[in-house]
């Protein structure tokens, strides 16, 4: 019986989100003042060795992009923007760390800007987060009344300022080239990379990108150190990781577990197991932009190594679990009904595509059993070739449950 | 807010605009923008009209048509629909004899089918206007309607 490890969710529920004395009490900001007292390069160096991964979804390594958008310390001015619009479906995570512990956020962005000489900084989060707003604008309002943030922070010299700016139900604004266009005021289109936000990012500004989860687990790796952040977790993903397990499961929620936990102990240890008690049929991992993992798969381990392995992706951490009575097709039809609503119709072979899987998914049902076949063949097909030629993630990404679906449970969708 | 307090509370900076969007659209009781709002803050922001109408129109939480006082954002992502999100579409349809993207006569209520709202622990969940419904059932969006009625009733 594995139990939850929280570092990150430690305080939540525990400490009032409304209070930064409760921050404070619980150690809150003694990561800041530590880093303030060492050199900004110190904070990346720190970074790099934890190997802490981005948990945004893509898990590049959060210490490279660091030193890249440090570049060189010529003295130009730099943007910390946090990625805070969770938009994957089955995730909800960082909701969990805003709406619980906001200045863990706060602190963790504070702390990154440091590192790379920013004194600016944006958390662009979805706008249906109405209470992750309040909260967090809350919590820069006491920050700032308590010289955690505005001018020569604690006064170490250093000046740093956040705002909040809200999204408006675009997916797409999720990946961190079309957020930074957003956050110009444009519309949701990606924009063609390289260069990457290290080099142009906000304003064509050198700009670090970092997800919610991400910079949550900087006060920690800088009041501890890398080699305690490594204790958890696995070689090649050190520390916790938040999971969204939801579905058919008895008690849907946020899991902070070592990075590396066992998909089943997930699922039953922590999430309570299955709703009907039986084997679950299928695991989404990762949200729509997932990769599907069938039973005989149930001791993975939730790594990027391991699940790279095995072809299917950790993504942001959504868990979704198909009951044993679940009829996958319909799972997958409305993985393509997202995909098909948030395509934002820029390259042609996204906009067009997503249409075509999608319907060609409805007609799964109806159709017979060697019919079945070639018609999720021809979606593989459709679906390879828009991930080939799409600029952003978003047409890359049908090809993952596709693939997958199609590897593991092609007789499931023939019969069932 | 009314628009001249809004625009004094955000600068004109471009990183702003959804913001404002959001707060004017907040602001008008039939939570939509109007054609002269989008040229005040196009004015505001010293930019085309244009590009404020491109992404105004762009963005699924903003409307270009008058909408209800209470905008019901149904979740229909992949957890929700899995966790049976369509049959609640079909039982606001039957309680308010509206489907996904209408308004209800009286104005009081608008039913829209979004993505995924991060709120899949509670699936199939719901949000109305700022605050978040989960776990529905025809029970309980029953009484939900319920309540927001008397809720308008008791404000006129």
């Amino acid at each position: 019986m594995i139990r939850e490890k929280r570092i990150l969710l430690r305080y939540s529920g525990v400490i009032d989100p409304w209070s930064i004395d409760d921050y404070i009490d619980a150690g809150g900001y003694r990561a800041l003042a530590m880093a303030l007292a060492g050199t900004p390069g110190r904070i990346v160096e720190e970074v790099v060795a934890s190997g802490l991964r981005g948990r945004g979804g893509a898990g590049f390594p959060t210490g490279t992009k660091k030193q890249a958008a440090a570049g060189k310390d010529d003295g130009t001015i730099r943007y910390v923007v946090c990625n805070a619009d969770e938009g994957e479906p089955g995730t909800f995570k960082d909701r969990a760390i805003m709406e619980s512990n906001p200045h863990l956020l706060i602190e963790g962005m504070i702390i990154a800007a440091y590192g790379i000489g920013a004194d600016m900084g944006y958390i662009y989060i979805r706008g249906e987060y109405y209470d992750s707003i309040s909260r967090l604008q809350h919590a820069i309002d006491q920050a700032h009344e308590r010289g955690y943030l505005g001018n020569d922070i604690l006064g170490s010299g250093f000046s740093f300022n956040t705002e909040i700016r809200p999204g408006a139900g675009s997916y797409l604004c999720g990946e961190e080239l079309t957020l930074l266009e957003s956050l110009e005021g444009k519309r949701g289109y990606p924009r063609i990379k390289p260069p990457f936000p290290a080099e142009k990012g906000l304003w064509d500004i050198p700009t670090l990108v970092n997800n919610v989860e991400t910079l949550a687990n900087l006060p920690g790796i800088i009041e501890h150190g890398s080699s305690w952040f490594r204790l958890s977790g696995t070689e090649r993903t050190p520390g916790t990781k938040i999971f969204s397990v939801c579905g058919d499961v008895n008690r849907p929620g946020c899991y902070e577990a070592d990075a590396g936990v066992i998909l089943d102990d997930l699922i039953n240890d922590l999430a309570g197991g299955t709703r009907d008690g039986k084997p679950w049929k299928a695991v989404l991992l990762g949200g729509a932009a997932g990769t599907f993992v069938p039973y005989s798969c149930r001791d993975l381990s939730l790594c990027y190594e391991r699940l790279k392995e095995q072809c299917a992706t950790l993504g942001s951490g959504a868990v979704i679990v198909a009951g044993s009575e679940r009829k996958l097709i319909l799972l997958m039809q409305s993985i393509l009904r997202f995909f098909r609503h948030e395509s934002c119709g820029k390259c042609v072979p996204c906009r067009i595509g997503t249409t075509i899987i999608h319907e060609q998914s409805l007609e799964i049902p109806g159709a017979g059993h060697e019919e079945r076949l070639s018609f999720l063949e021809g979606m593989v097909d459709h679906a390879r070739q828009m991930a080939k030629s799409s600029l952003c993630p978003l047409g890359q990404s049908p090809i993952l449950p596709l693939e997958t679906l199609q590897r593991h449970f092609t007789e499931t969708i023939a019969t069932e | 807010m009314d628009q001249q307090e809004i625009f004094t509370r955000f600068s004109p900076d471009r990183t702003n605009l959804l913001a404002i969007l959001h707060a004017i659209q907040d602001s008008h009781p039939q939570n939509y923008l109007t054609e002269e709002s989008l040229k005040a803050v196009a004015g505001h922001l010293r930019v085309n009209l244009s590009w404020v109408y491109g992404v105004a129109g762009y963005y699924s939480m903003f409307s270009l048509e008058p909408r209800g006082r209470y905008i019901i954002r149904v979740c229909n992502s992949p957890v929700c629909s899995m966790m049976g999100s369509s049959g609640i579409i079909e039982e606001l349809d039957s309680m308010l004899g509206i489907k996904a993207g209408e308004t209800t006569p009286d104005g009081l209520f608008t039913v829209e089918e979004v993505e995924c709202l991060g709120i899949c622990d509670v699936a199939p969940a719901m949000m109305v206007n700022r605050k978040v419904y989960g776990n529905l059932t025809r029970k309980s969006l029953e009484s939900l309607l319920d309540e927001l009625r008397k809720e308008q009733n008791g404000q006129k």
